[in-house]
């Protein structure tokens, strides 16, 4: 296919595409975004080839290897088409199954269904399984139709018609009133208003302008924007060509973590297949409209997620912030105006020009519109990428989308806008997804991570942890960041080892108000939200950490002690052969006791103490029984 | 062109464009503190000890004088209970690191702060970046420079550039507030400097 000159030839180009498919063909539909690739979806699809091949079928069923579907707990995910059925935790030796049974036979393989594990139903279709039917899919959705290396897919997916409408029946104006409207604000973290972000730009004198996608996705436990990437990235480019339409900018720069190889190589490619049909380069589509997109693989500092940060990193510096102001609207890569935004943020452009700000803007909450991506993951039962309407509340995320929390814990708290977040108790679930609403109950929206914490994590050591990773990636430029978070992650350390002072919450809140003061960029200004939140909701862990040298959750090692209750030891010697420390006394018909000086901690007892018996326990702040005498210790 | 109008601690001042907060007071005689600022260097905003609250577009923030362009309307308060308090923070921690530092201790004197509040951690340095910024900005050197970053970051001279460049220099150590340069500097002097008489020393086996 040579380069397309105008938008006759694209639309030309989707009807032979569209002629050529037929809706009713069988489609076995493979996810294969990174989290089924951990789960094991590349023998899943060899075996699918063989498969086709061995039955004759190659050709006659497509095979389509996607994006990330969201289910990623029950991966490797497979939906067959035209029907819809979704398999879970599809195994090579299942292939052959699927394909006799469900393609050939149009019979569902049971055995692979979801099934509800309260009511005990299953689900044969994916959007019939509560993970999905609670969602609202208009960006994630598309991974489920594109192979994401594939330009054709795109088109028949109804790809690049929000180009053509952009550059053809509007004013670059037009455009941005178009994004304004909608309401869209940018989902990399601060939440602003994406529309008036491209007017400062579009204003900005200079005739050399720049736009960005932030693809350095650094929070740990959160894929949001690499799953977009990896799963669509079409959808990521087109965005970035209306935008710089809009504002005036005939270069574009993807900077991409390296850590992210299939991100990079789909990305990759479609730039490639984009150039190569005249989506990419001078005049496309006879617009005269010039645009070109460069990739700059990130080397993994999580400073810079942060716009001027990622700037320098991009012109070779150090990836350190500057003020603002400047901002890069005005002056920011190589001192020219531009504009960044996260991949998030790209992706819901062509939503927004296709169907309009009145569709984007009557989804979600006076404040916040259109849906936000998810990453849920921690102690839920449905880990996942989940998207749903601004205004959800984290009740029906965690419960309702994510399942509820595993075994029969109790919820404890959720962690949302990742390490630089704020944790909420179970009296804010009713919280609605909402960049002012989050802000307001002391957590943030952040890029949309979101960790779910059960009963057995302690909030001290989880601040403990997140305040570790922002010391180690903390730039270090500016003295409230670096010493702040060095001071607060001392006094934490000592917390949880039971070391607390007297004096030590005030001594945190002193810092962490200097820190959220004085820091230069978002990095510092947020760093101490783990600390603040949990202090405001979770006070009295902090206390009786300090005064009570006691861990309610019985989560720090320091303050525990695992102890055998001798009324309920059976001498079965399982915890005996379990202990890595030697540290437990016992033989036949003789009641075990651990040595508290040898034990680590470790709690290999206590998992491998029968339920039946349910003998060993654990405890903090009181003193540990004395051991039963030697001459005692006989079971009768 | 005319001048821009703000004010700071209730007194009208005018500035030139381009002027930042920092340099607007100064010229009107309201002293905001710094250990970061040099007049030769372009504003880097590390220290945070200029942090001054300000209203601006409808809201209030904390900025680094030393960085927040003087625009016309500002209203800039230099001494307030919160900045007083935050600037007390940042010389405590700094004073972690340089306990002796005469500039940082006078500082402490005006601000309350407690030199052992916090756990001592003597790195003799505060990471101001007022060498670094000099040889590369004014001597173009690049003799001295950050390493690492977050907690870990610290500044060391490069052997190979200081062996050529800081014998006659050394113009970088009157800027130090603290110690920590000259040391810096002694150590790296002594892994360049070849020992005049080796043969003199016996090595260790000479003290057996």
């Amino acid at each position: 296919m040579p380069r397309m000159k105008s938008a006759a030839e694209l639309e030309e180009f989707r009807q032979q595409i569209l002629a050529q498919r037929d809706a009713d063909q069988p489609c076995f539909t493979l996810c294969s975004g990174s989290a089924c690739h951990a789960t094991g979806c590349g023998p899943v699809a060899a075996a699918v080839e063989q498969e086709l091949e061995k039955q004759g079928l190659t050709g006659k069923v497509r095979f389509r290897r996607t994006g990330c579907h969201g289910f990623c707990e029950q991966g490797p995910v497979a939906v067959i088409y035209p029907e819809g059925i979704c398999y879970l935790k599809v195994k090579p030796e299942d292939v052959a199954e699927i394909i006799t049974e469900t393609i050939v036979n149009k019979k569902v393989v049971d055995r692979l269904l979801y099934v509800d594990p309260t009511t005990g139903e299953k689900a044969t279709l994916e959007n019939e399984i509560p993970f999905y039917k609670h969602q609202q899919r208009l960006i994630l959705g598309l991974n489920l139709e594109i192979d994401p290396q594939s330009l054709e897919d795109y088109l028949a997916a109804g790809g690049y018609q929000a180009l053509v409408k952009a550059l053809f029946e509007m004013t670059p104006e037009q455009v941005v009133g178009e994004v304004k409207e909608a309401g869209l604000r940018g989902r990399g973290g601060a939440g602003f208003p994406s529309g008036v972000k491209w007017d400062f730009a579009r204003n900005a004198p200079g005739e050399q302008k720049y736009v960005v996608v932030n693809c350095d996705e650094g929070d740990p436990g959160a894929y949001m924007d690499r799953s977009l990437m990896e799963g669509n990235p079409y959808a990521v480019l087109e965005g970035l060509m209306i935008g710089a339409y809009a504002i005036g900018a005939s270069e574009g720069y993807v900077y991409i973590r390296q850590e992210y190889p299939l991100a990079v190589e789909n990305l990759e490619v479609a730039i490639a297949r984009a150039e190569e049909h005249g989506l990419l380069g001078q005049d496309i589509l006879g617009s005269g409209f010039d645009f070109t997109v460069k990739v700059h693989r990130g080397a993994g500092a999580f400073i810079c997620g942060e716009e001027t940060s990622l700037l320098k990193s991009l012109e070779g510096m150090p990836g350190e912030p500057n003020a603002r102001p400047p901002f890069p609207a005005i002056k920011g890569l190589w001192n020219k105006p531009t504009n960044i935004n996260n991949v998030e943020t790209w992706s819901n452009i062509p939503l927004i020009i296709n169907r309009g700000a009145e569709f984007f803007n009557a989804i979600g909450t006076e404040g916040s519109k259109g849906t936000k991506i998810f990453s849920l993951v921690g102690k839920v039962n449905n880990t996942g990428l989940v998207e749903v309407p601004m205004g959800a509340t984290l009740r029906d995320i965690i419960f309702k989308i994510g399942g509820g929390i595993p075994g029969d814990k109790a919820f404890k708290a959720v962690q949302t806008g990742g390490p630089s977040g704020g944790c909420l108790p179970a009296d804010l679930l009713d919280t609605q997804v909402d960049f002012d609403e989050l802000t307001r109950a002391g957590a943030m929206m952040g890029s949309g991570g979101m960790i779910v914490m059960d009963e057995d994590t302690c909030l001290v050591d989880l601040a403990r942890y997140f305040l570790g990773f922002l010391s180690d990636e903390s730039c270090g430029k500016c003295t409230p960041c670096r010493e702040g978070i060095r001071q607060m992650l001392k006094i934490l350390t000592r917390i949880t080892n039971g070391q607390g002072k007297e004096g030590d919450i005030e001594r945190l809140q002193d810092l962490a108000e200097t820190t959220r003061g004085a820091s230069l960029c978002a990095l510092g200004k947020t760093a101490p939200n783990p600390v603040l939140s949990t202090l405001k909701h979770f006070r009295d862990e902090y206390e009786a950490h300090i005064h009570d040298q006691r861990c309610p959750s019985l989560s720090c090692k320091q303050l525990i002690a695992f102890h055998i209750d001798p009324e309920k030891c059976r001498a079965c010697g399982a915890c005996l052969r379990k202990c890595p420390a030697e540290a437990i006394d016992g033989g036949k018909k003789r009641i075990h006791v651990i040595d508290q000086d040898k034990c680590t901690r470790c709690g290999s007892c206590l998992d491998a103490c029968p339920a039946a018996f349910g003998a060993v326990g654990k405890l903090s702040g009181e003193p540990v029984p004395a051991p039963v005498p030697e001459e005692q210790r006989a079971i009768g | 062109m005319s001048d821009i109008i703000l004010q700071i601690d209730g007194k009208e001042v005018a500035a030139k464009p381009g002027m930042t907060v920092f340099e607007a007071a100064q010229s009107a005689g309201i002293a905001i503190p710094t250990l970061c600022h040099h007049e030769k260097l372009a504003p880097y905003g590390a220290c945070r000890i200029c942090t001054v609250e300000a209203d601006a577009g409808g809201r209030t923030s904390f900025v680094a004088a030393c960085l927040y362009p003087a625009e016309k309307g500002l209203v800039v308060r230099t001494r307030t209970e919160q900045v007083n308090r935050m600037r007390k923070v940042l010389l405590e921690q700094m004073l972690s690191h340089a306990p002796d530092s005469e500039d940082l201790l006078e500082l402490a004197g005006e601000y309350g702060a407690d030199p052992h509040r916090f756990e001592k951690e003597p790195s003799f340095c505060i990471l101001c970046g007022l060498c670094v910024r000099y040889c590369a900005e004014v001597k173009q050197k690049h003799a001295v420079s950050f390493f690492d970053r977050g907690a870990k970051r610290e500044i060391n001279f490069i052997p190979e550039i200081a062996v050529k460049e800081c014998w006659d220099c050394k113009e970088c150590f009157p800027l130090c507030p603290t110690s920590a340069l000259q040391a810096a500097y002694v150590l790296t002097e002594s892994l360049l400097t070849p020992p005049e008489e080796p043969s003199s020393c016996g090595g260790c086996s000479s003290r057996g």
